[in-house]
C-alpha cells in the first residue's frame, strides 16, 4: 500500500517519529493468546440469566399477558413487567435535550415492531429461562400496520408510535423533515440542457457483530453497580441508563474497551437498563445477552433509506441543480434516527460544486424493528444513491464518468450547500491517482485539475434562495409540494454530444432535439385535511442540537 | 450465457465526527516513579486499534519509546469522558485528546529535568530513547526514569497532564438547513472490476481499486487493516447482506448466518490501495479517520460495475442475482 | 442430571460437573475458567468456539460436554510452548491479521489443525480450513496471508533443524 507523499507534501510536516510507523497493535497479542477480556469473559457467580419474551406481531395491542405457567418453571426467580419501570418511556438522545422520549423499555401496552420486548424472565440458567419465556402466553388485537415510509406518511396511515404523534419526526418545532436550501433549484432545472431523475432503495443491514450486544451486571458494594458492557460509548450508556432508572449516575460503574465488533450497533443501549434494573430489584447479579437470533431481527440494523434524485446537468458536464428527497425508515422507534436524518442531509449533494441544491430529508416511522446508527450512518445510503446517478448522468451527457467527477468535483473556496466554505478538499486528486491505479485514461484537462486552483470566487456566494418549506402529505396544511417526480432512466430525446475530448469548455455540435424535459408528477392534495396527529410537546433545543430560526 | 466484465467508479467524501460537532473526548497521561506512562481514557477498542494508535499519539508526543507508554481503557471510575467510538470521531476527537494530555505531562517533564540539568526547559529536547537532552549537546542529558524519581522524590511534581478535545457544536437553520457538520472531511474515490454472470445473475467482484485521503496515516498497517476489512464489508453490503430480503415487506428476515449472507475467504479479491494525506487542519498530526469512508464506495462502484457490464441499472441493494437476472429480462423484453 | 467429566485441557488433567446437555464452550467457559473460545452464535455456523478436540477441529458449541469426556481438548491458550508463542501467534500478530479479536481464537485453532495435517498449504487449503469462521473485521486476506506465513515460518525452522 503506497502512500503518495508527493501531494499535498507542503501542507505537511513529515518529520515525525513514530507517527505512520507499522508499530505493533497493543491488543494484539492477547487477541492471540486469547487473554483479551471481552465482557462476558469476566468471571461471575450467581448469575441470574435475563430473556425477554417477544412480540410475534408487527402491530397489536397487549389483549392480556399470562405469565403463571412461566413463573412455575424451576429456577425462574422474577418477571419483570411495564409496571417496574422507574422512567415509562425514553430516547437515548433526550440526554442531550434532543428528541421524544418515544420508547418503553418494556412494552407499555402495545407492540408497534416484531420482537419487542413485552416481558423479561429472569432465572438460574439460559435455559430456565428460555424456557419460561416459551411457557408466556400474550393474547393480541391484532392493529393494521405500515411498513413503507411514503404510505407511512400519506393521511389515514396507522400511526405508528403515538409518542411522536405522527409518522414522521418534526423538525425545529415545525418542520416535516430537515431541509437544505441553496440557489433555485426549480429555476435551475428549468434551464438546464437535461434533466436526469433516479430512484434508489437501500434495505436494513445488520452490523453482525461477531459479538453479540450484552452486558453483565454485579452489585458492588455501596448501592453500585457494576455493569461489565461491550457499548462503543461508555458513558453514553451509563448516563443512558442512570437517565432510565431515575438513579444517579455514579451508582454505575461501566467497565468495557474492549469490543467484539461494534460497527455503530452497539450504541443503543439497550440491555443495560434492564439488566440494571433487574439486579436492582433481585440483588442479584444479572447476565443479559442477545442471541443471534435476536442481534439479527431484534437489535437495531441500518436503516433502510429511499433516495429520490432529480439533476439538472448542462452539456458541458456542470450539474447546475440537484434535488434530493431522503426517506429514513427508522422503524418504530426513533434511537438515533433523528439525529442520523440531519446529517444525510449535511451530506448532500455529494462533493461537488452545484450552485443549486434542494434537500428533504424525511425521519419516518414503520412497524419493523428500530433502525439506528450502522457504519456509515447518514452517508452510506446517501453515497449509493449519489453515485450510482453521477453514474447515469454521466452517461446521459455522453461523458467519461472520471471526468465527469473531476468536472464537477468541490474545490477550496467553494461553497457547500450547507453554507460553509470548502477547505482541504481532495476529491480531485483522489479521482486522478484512482484513475492511475485502474489504467483508466484521463484527459489532459482532467489530470492538471488541483483541488487547490478554480474553485471560490463566483463559487463561494451563497445564491438567493426562495423560501420554501416540504409538508408531509398527511399534514393536511391543504398545500402540497410535490416531493419527487417520476423515477427511471431520463427520458431525452437528445442526441448526444460527439464523444467527450475534454479540454473543451462546450461540446461544439448542436443538439439534433429539443432538450427532454420532465414535469413533475402532480399529486392531488387531500380534498379534506386530515385532523393534525396530537403532539407530544414542543422539541427543547439545546447548545449541543441548537437550532436557529429565521 | 457469459460472463460480462465491466468496471465502475464511485468518488466520496467522509465527515469526521458527529455531526454538528458538541461530542467531546478527554485524555489523563501521567508517569510512574520510574518514568513509565500510562494514558486513562474512557475510549472503546472496537477492534479498530483505538488504544494502539492513542499509543502512538502519546508516545510520539511525549517523546519517549513506545515500550513506555500504556493505554489503559475503558473503566468510568478511573477514564475521563469520551463519547464513544462512532462517527469516525476516535482518532480524531480521542486523538487529540491524548497529544494535548501528553503536551502537558511534557511540559512537566522538561521543567523537572531543567531543573536538573540546571538548563532552561526550552534548551531540552527527548532522545525518542528515554532520555531527555540539551539541544546539540546531547552528552548532557538525564533519563526520563530519573527525571520521574526526582519529579516523584524530591521536587514533588506530578508529571501528568489532562486533555480535552471538542468541536464546538453547531445550529441548523431549519428552513436552509445552514449549519457546520463538520470540521473535516476525508476523500476516497474507487474503481470497482466486476464480472456478471448473465445466465445466474451472479456477480463476482474481481478487483477494487481506490486512493482513499485520510489526512495524515498515523499507522500505516491499521489504516490498511481498516481498508482492506471495510472494502470487505462494502462488497458484502453491496450483494447480501439485509434483515429484509424483500422490504419493505418483512417476510423471510434471516435470524442466522446460513441465511444472512456475508462473503467468505474465497470470495475476496484484491483490494490495491494508494493513500493521500492532506492533513486536517485540526487533525492529530493531521490525521482524519476512516473506519465508515473504507466501507461507502464500494457499493456505487460495484453497481457502475454491473451497468457497464450488462447494461442493467440496480438502483435497490442489495444487488442479488434474482435482482439482476429481473432487470436482464426486462431489458431483453422477456 | 450433572455428570462428572474428566479430561486433557491444554495438557493439563482436569474435571468439571457437567449439566445434562451442556456443551463443551459452556464447561470451558464456565466451569473450567477458559474463556478464550467465543460466543458467536451457540449454533454452529460462526466457528468463534472452535477448539481441537483429539487434535480435530471441533464447534464446541455443538459437541456435548459428555462427550469430551476421556478426551484431549486444545484451546488457542494451549497454542504456545510456555512463553514461546506458537509462529501462527507470531505470524498473526506481525500480519495485524486481528482487529476486534473476538474471531482470533477459532481462527488460530482452525489453522493450528489444518498446519498439523498439512505443513505446507496451498492459498485454497488454508481458505478451505477458515472458511467455517466468521471474521467481520478484517477482509479474512490478511489472516489467510499469516497462516501462509506461519506455514514459512516453521518449514524454515524445520530445515534449519535437520540441516
Amino acid at each position: 500500500m503506497r502512500i503518495r507523499k508527493e501531494l499535498f507534501a507542503d501542507e505537511r510536516d513529515d518529520d515525525l517519529r513514530l507517527v505512520g510507523r507499522p508499530v505493533r497493535r497493543q491488543d494484539i497479542e492477547g487477541h492471540v493468546t486469547g487473554r483479551s477480556t471481552f465482557f462476558e469473559d469476566h468471571p461471575v457467580s450467581g448469575l441470574l440469566h435475563l430473556r425477554c419474551v417477544r412480540s410475534t406481531e408487527h402491530h397489536a395491542r397487549i389483549r392480556s399477558i399470562d405469565t403463571t405457567a412461566a413463573e412455575r418453571v424451576p429456577g425462574v426467580r422474577r418477571i419483570l413487567r411495564y409496571a417496574d419501570l422507574p422512567k415509562k418511556a425514553h430516547n437515548i438522545l433526550t440526554i442531550f435535550n434532543f428528541g421524544i422520549d418515544d420508547e418503553p423499555a418494556l412494552a407499555d401496552g402495545k407492540v408497534r415492531y416484531m420482537g419487542e420486548p413485552i416481558v423479561a424472565v429472569l432465572a438460574e440458567s439460559p435455559r430456565a429461562a428460555a424456557e419460561a419465556v416459551a411457557k408466556v402466553r400474550v393474547d393480541y388485537d391484532h392493529l393494521p400496520a405500515v411498513f413503507d415510509v411514503e404510505e407511512a406518511l400519506k393521511p389515514g396511515a396507522p400511526l405508528v408510535n403515538e409518542y411522536i404523534g405522527r409518522n414522521w419526526f418534526r423538525y425545529w418545532g415545525d418542520y416535516d423533515c430537515q431541509q437544505i436550501r441553496f440557489g433555485d433549484v426549480e429555476a435551475a432545472l428549468r434551464s438546464a440542457d437535461l434533466v436526469v431523475t433516479g430512484r434508489y432503495q437501500m434495505s436494513p443491514i445488520e452490523h453482525a457483530p461477531l459479538e453479540t450486544n450484552g452486558c453483565i451486571v454485579v452489585p458492588a458494594e455501596d448501592g453500585r453497580f457494576t455493569v461489565y458492557t461491550c457499548t462503543q460509548g461508555l458513558f453514553f450508556s451509563l448516563d443512558n441508563t442512570a437517565a432510565q432508572l431515575k438513579i444517579e449516575s455514579n451508582r454505575l460503574h461501566f467497565i468495557g474497551g474492549t469490543v467484539g465488533g461494534g460497527f455503530g450497533g452497539k450504541v443503543d443501549t439497550v440491555v443495560e437498563p434492564l439488566a440494571v434494573l433487574a439486579a436492582m430489584l433481585t440483588g442479584r447479579p444479572v447476565r443479559y445477552v442477545f442471541s443471534r437470533a435476536e442481534e439479527m431481527q431484534v437489535s437495531s440494523p441500518r436503516g433502510a433509506e429511499r433516495i429520490y434524485i432529480e439533476d439538472g446537468v448542462m452539456r458541458d458536464g456542470r450539474i447546475v441543480a440537484r434535488k434530493i428527497t431522503h426517506y429514513h425508515d427508522a422503524g418504530a422507534y426513533s434511537r438515533l434516527s433523528t439525529y442520523g436524518t440531519i446529517k444525510s442531509a449535511a451530506h448532500h449533494p455529494g462533493p461537488y460544486y452545484i450552485p443549486n441544491a434542494r434537500v428533504d430529508s424525511w425521519c419516518v416511522f414503520t412497524n419493523r424493528t428500530p433502525s439506528s446508527a450502522m457504519r456509515g450512518f447518514g452517508v452510506t445510503g446517501g453515497d449509493f444513491a449519489l453515485e450510482s446517478h453521477m453514474d447515469v448522468v454521466a452517461r446521459a451527457i455522453g461523458m467519461d464518468p472520471m471526468e465527469f467527477r473531476i468536472r464537477n468535483a468541490y474545490r477550496d473556496g467553494d461553497m457547500k450547500a450547507h453554507r460553509k466554505v470548502t477547505q482541504g478538499a481532495a476529491l480531485i486528486e483522489c479521482v486522478q491517482v484512482a484513475a492511475e491505479l485502474a489504467g483508466w485514461p484521463l484527459s489532459e484537462e482532467a489530470r492538471r485539475a488541483s483541488s487547490r486552483v478554480g474553485g471560490g470566487g463566483e463559487r463561494a456566494r451563497i445564491p438567493p434562495t426562495p423560501p420554501s418549506r416540504t409538508r408531509a402529505p398527511a399534514a393536511g396544511t391543504g398545500r402540497f409540494e410535490p416531493a419527487r417526480s417520476g423515477a427511471g432512466e431520463p427520458r431525452r430525446a437528445i442526441t448526444p454530444p460527439p464523444a467527450w475530448t475534454g479540454g473543451q469548455a462546450a461540446p461544439t455540435a448542436a443538439p439534433t432535439a429539443e432538450p427532454a424535459r420532465r414535469e413533475p408528477e402532480r399529486r392531488e392534495p387531500p380534498s379534506e385535511p386530515p385532523r393534525p396527529g396530537s403532539g407530544h410537546g414542543a422539541i427543547r433545543f439545546s447548545s449541543v442540537f441548537g437550532s436557529r430560526r429565521r | 450465457m457469459a460472463k460480462h466484465r465491466g468496471r465502475g467508479v464511485a468518488s466520496v467524501n467522509y465527515p469526521i465526527g458527529m455531526n454538528l460537532g458538541g461530542d467531546p473526548s478527554q485524555a489523563l497521561v501521567h508517569a510512574t516513579p520510574t518514568g513509565k506512562f500510562v494514558v486513562t481514557l474512557s475510549s472503546i477498542d472496537l477492534g479498530q486499534g483505538m488504544k494502539s494508535v492513542t499509543r502512538q499519539l502519546a508516545a510520539e508526543t511525549l517523546g519517549v519509546p513506545i515500550e513506555d507508554v500504556f493505554v489503559d481503557t475503558a473503566d468510568s471510575d478511573t477514564g475521563p469522558h469520551c463519547m464513544g467510538s462512532f462517527a469516525s470521531r476516535g482518532t480524531h476527537r480521542a486523538g487529540n485528546a491524548v497529544i494535548a494530555a501528553a503536551r502537558e505531562a511534557k511540559e512537566v517533564l522538561l521543567e523537572v529535568a531543567a531543573e536538573e540539568l540546571e538548563v532552561d526547559p526550552k534548551d531540552l529536547e527527548l532522545d525518542g530513547r528515554g532520555n531527555v537532552q540539551v539541544k546539540g549537546a546531547p552528552s548532557r542529558a538525564i533519563s526520563v526514569r530519573d527525571v520521574a524519581q526526582r519529579a516523584h522524590f524530591k521536587r514533588g511534581k506530578s508529571i501528568s497532564g489532562r486533555g480535552m478535545f471538542l468541536v464546538p457544536p453547531s445550529d441548523v437553520d431549519p428552513e436552509t438547513g445552514e449549519m457546520n457538520p463538520v470540521t473535516t472531511y476525508a476523500h476516497a474515490c474507487m474503481v470497482a472490476e466486476v464480472e456478471v454472470d448473465d445466465e445466474t445473475g451472479e456477480v463476482t467482484v474481481l478487483s477494487l481499486k481506490a486512493a482513499y485521503e485520510i489526512g495524515r496515516a498515523l499507522n500505516v498497517k491499521l489504516v490498511e487493516q481498516q481498508l482492506v476489512g471495510g472494502a470487505w464489508m462494502g462488497i458484502s453490503h453491496a450483494l447480501y447482506e439485509t434483515p429484509e430480503p424483500y422490504y419493505p415487506d418483512r417476510a423471510h428476515g434471516p435470524t442466522d448466518f446460513n441465511t444472512y449472507l456475508m462473503p467468505g475467504p474465497a470470495d475476496m479479491c484484491p483490494v490495491e490501495i494508494e493513500l493521500l494525506e492532506r492533513p486536517a487542519l485540526d487533525g492529530p498530526y493531521g490525521a482524519k479517520g476512516i473506519g465508515e469512508m473504507c466501507a461507502t464506495p464500494p457499493i456505487p462502484a460495484i453497481a457502475n460495475a454491473i451497468f457497464d457490464a450488462v447494461g442493467v441499472r440496480i438502483t435497490e441493494m442489495p444487488f442479488t442475482p434474482e435482482k439482476i437476472l429481473r432487470a436482464l429480462d426486462a431489458k431483453a423484453g422477456r | 442430571m450433572t455428570r462428572a467429566v474428566r479430561l486433557e485441557l491444554n495438557g493439563v488433567e482436569v474435571a468439571a460437573m457437567a449439566e445434562g446437555g451442556e456443551n463443551l464452550l459452556s464447561l470451558l467457559r464456565g466451569r473450567l475458567g477458559d474463556t478464550s473460545p467465543k460466543a458467536g452464535c451457540l449454533q454452529g455456523t460462526c466457528g468463534a468456539c472452535t477448539v481441537l478436540v483429539d487434535g480435530e477441529p471441533v464447534l464446541a458449541c455443538l459437541m456435548l460436554a459428555e462427550a469430551a469426556d476421556g478426551r484431549r481438548v486444545t484451546t488457542v491458550r494451549g497454542l504456545a510452548d510456555g512463553p514461546r508463542l506458537h509462529p501462527l501467534q507470531e505470524a498473526f500478530m506481525d500480519g495485524f491479521a486481528a482487529q476486534c479479536g473476538f474471531c482470533t481464537p477459532g481462527m488460530l485453532m482452525a489453522a493450528k489443525a489444518l498446519l498439523d495435517r498439512e505443513p505446507q498449504p496451498t492459498r485454497e487449503q488454508v481458505i478451505e480450513a477458515i472458511a467455517g469462521n466468521i471474521c467481520r473485521c478484517t477482509g479474512y486476506t490478511p489472516i489467510v496471508d499469516a497462516i501462509l506465513e506461519a506455514a514459512r515460518r516453521m518449514a524454515g525452522r524445520r530445515a534449519r533443524a535437520e540441516g
